[in-house]
């Protein structure tokens, strides 16, 4: 059984379709890659998969449930967390406080009982923060917590987006260009980090135009371009697929 | 951490002890009565705080919502039921107990909804309306969502002034006192000055610890991540709509209530408390006391309503206001008690900032 199946998922824009007709699934414990040229439609059917588009047809089933059409925070509540191409902290507050958003859904004070400052909200709330701070010590990030999100170097915001994330205890973790703006080696120990995060047993679909880090770490490899799918298949067999070759990397030879 | 969360509440409670002892020393008691209704204006200010400076949802309308509380209680207290004794709904509202009979200045039979029945479905109305004008409105955002609430507060303002139910122009006045408990009542009769500049305050203190254990919250943190970047609030689980929807209900309550308690502090109400510039006053303090600074703003708004109450700013009242407003916002647009030079005076930082503890 995949923890996510996409079926023939549409997007048009205007007259751009943007993602067509495209399917595929994510296999539990597996990390999977989205590639293509700028445009592909990459993002938008991240977007799709997390509910912040509706699609214009298809369906998205994640772990056992149809969730097209859902909101994002009911496809966060049902197990999936992301992270955004451009970086979405929170800038005004702290590392630790960024990552004790990611327990939202795995915390329950509401107003009312928050406001009254109840005994057990209390105990949630140190709990949450210890799981923070934990989740930055896997992170290596740990003495950056008080840090403000605005105060962070562009890498730590990187990090830190990646362990809100993993704050949600994610069974799908939706990556969206996480070596971006990273130097070389930042992006090799990024890759190393997903690799870790895939084996405490977190699936994971990214996005990424860094080959190295795709090839290196991805069990499979999907490639769009121009909104539908060209490939899908083993890091090695995308390698050489004539296809791939002539839209993703022939292009600008020919 | 809780202990120290608690501290700012005990400070208040001192200082508002101190004021009373000072305004009395000094033989100057008429203070407390501005400072009471100060502190019925710093109901809407510390509401509108979380709404505007935690959650990042501009609101134009809030004198809406105080007038609204203030209008319905009053206007449930004034109108006279007498005529229609006969009917069903009112024998019935009489026989459960929430009119109450009596006579006028002129010895005429009169017979009004009980104050505190009055004061509930003022709330309760407020609420509602709140909530039926919240749900669409804040699907906007940053201008347009100023707009819908300024939009929202000027129908208020125009149905008030209008209405000859309430008094048009006039408003309404005669609005007996609220009593509560052990002879304790909202009045504005000095003999009971010093009992209600106490309850003012004790309310004021009450939503102050209410709120500032929200702030550090579960539900505080998601309000200021929406503040922060809403989608990804959203993409964390957080329902974005609900949560913006239940804290404006929650700031237009904090409003209505403070409506309901001037209005019968004052004995009167009249449609200037629905005005756009009193909205627009709101917003200025909330923006000179720094936005995201729950104590900043009750101490600007304190300051600033006493000032204006004591007729310090004369007929320039509302330029005042605006004054601050465009000086803030070119100067200090961190407000007042956050600037640079505060900041440089770490005792006063360790007072006002608002840093999110555990």
């Amino acid at each position: 059984m995949s923890l996510l199946a996409v079926k023939d998922l549409c997007k048009r824009f205007g007259g751009l379709q943007a993602v067509g007709n495209v399917s595929f699934t994510v296999a539990p414990g597996s990390i999977k890659a989205l590639i293509g040229p700028n445009g592909a439609g990459k993002t938008t059917l991240f977007n799709l998969i997390f509910g912040s588009l509706l699609p214009d047809s298809g369906q998205v089933w994640f772990d056992g449930k149809q969730t097209d059409g859902w909101k994002p925070h009911q496809v966060a509540a049902a197990g999936m967390a992301r992270t955004f191409q451009h970086i979405r902290l929170f800038p005004k507050m702290s590392a630790w406080e960024n990552i004790a958003v990611g327990r939202h859904v795995h915390s329950r004070a509401g107003f009312l009982a928050s406001m009254l400052g109840l005994p057990w909200t209390q105990r949630e709330q140190r709990a949450v923060r210890e799981k923070a701070l934990e989740i930055m010590r896997f992170l290596g990030v740990a003495e950056l917590a008080d840090v403000e999100g605005i105060s962070l170097a562009y890498g730590q915001q990187r990090i830190v987006e990646l362990g809100r994330a993993l704050a949600c205890e994610p069974k799908l973790l939706l990556l969206d260009e996480p070596a971006a703006g990273l130097n070389m080696r930042e992006t090799s120990e990024m890759a190393k980090l997903i690799a870790r995060i895939r084996d405490t047993g977190v699936t994971v679909l990214l996005v990424e135009h860094d080959m190295t880090l795709v090839m290196n770490i991805s069990d499979e490899v999907l490639v769009l371009s121009y909104g539908e799918k060209i490939a899908d298949d083993k890091p090695l067999a995308i390698q050489k697929h004539p296809e791939v070759i002539k839209v993703y990397l022939g292009e600008d030879d020919a | 951490m809780a202990r120290r969360r608690n501290l700012p509440i005990v400070v208040l409670a001192l200082a508002v002890i101190a004021v009373h002892l000072l305004a009395a020393a000094a033989g100057k008691p008429q203070y407390l009565t501005q400072l009471t209704m100060a502190g019925y204006y710093s109901l809407v200010i510390v509401g509108l705080t979380l709404l505007m400076g935690y959650t990042g949802q501009i609101s134009l309308g809030h004198a809406g919502f105080f007038a609204i509380g203030g209008y319905t209680s009053g206007l449930l207290c004034t109108y006279n039921l007498h005529a229609s004794s006969g009917r069903a709904l009112v024998s019935l509202l009489h026989a459960a107990g929430l009119l109450v009979a009596g006579q006028d200045l002129y010895g005429a039979e009169i017979l009004v909804v009980r104050p505190w029945v009055a004061c509930v479905v003022a709330l309760l109305v407020t609420i509602a309306i709140a909530y039926l004008v919240g749900k669409p409105v804040l699907k906007l955002r940053g201008h347009y969502l100023a707009m819908a609430t300024l939009g929202f507060g000027t129908i208020v303002y125009k149905v008030v002034l209008g209405s000859s139910l309430v008094g048009a122009a006039d408003g309404i006045s005669d609005i007996p006192a609220f009593p509560l408990f052990a002879g304790l009542a909202v009045t504005g009769k000095s003999a009971l000055r010093t009992q209600n500049y106490y309850l003012a305050w004790g309310l004021v203190l009450g939503a102050m610890a209410l709120l500032t254990n929200l702030i550090h919250s579960r539900v505080g943190r998601a309000l200021r991540a929406i503040h922060g970047a809403e989608d990804a609030a959203d993409a964390m689980g957080v329902d974005t709509a609900r949560y913006k929807l239940s804290m404006f209900v929650l700031s237009a309550g904090l409003a209505a209530l403070g409506g309901v308690f001037l209005t019968h502090y004052n004995g009167g109400i009249g449609p200037s408390e629905a005005s756009i510039m009193k909205s627009v006053r709101y917003v200025a303090i909330v923006a000179v006391g720094g936005m995201a600074n729950l104590w900043g703003a009750l101490i600007m708004g304190v300051l600033l309503n006493f000032l204006s109450l004591r007729g310090s700013f004369g007929s320039f009242d509302d330029a005042v206001f605006g004054l601050i407003l465009l000086a803030i916002m070119l100067f200090a647009p961190d407000g007042l008690l956050r600037a640079e030079f505060v900041r440089r005076l770490p005792g006063l930082r360790r007072v006002f900032g608002q840093k999110a503890e555990p």
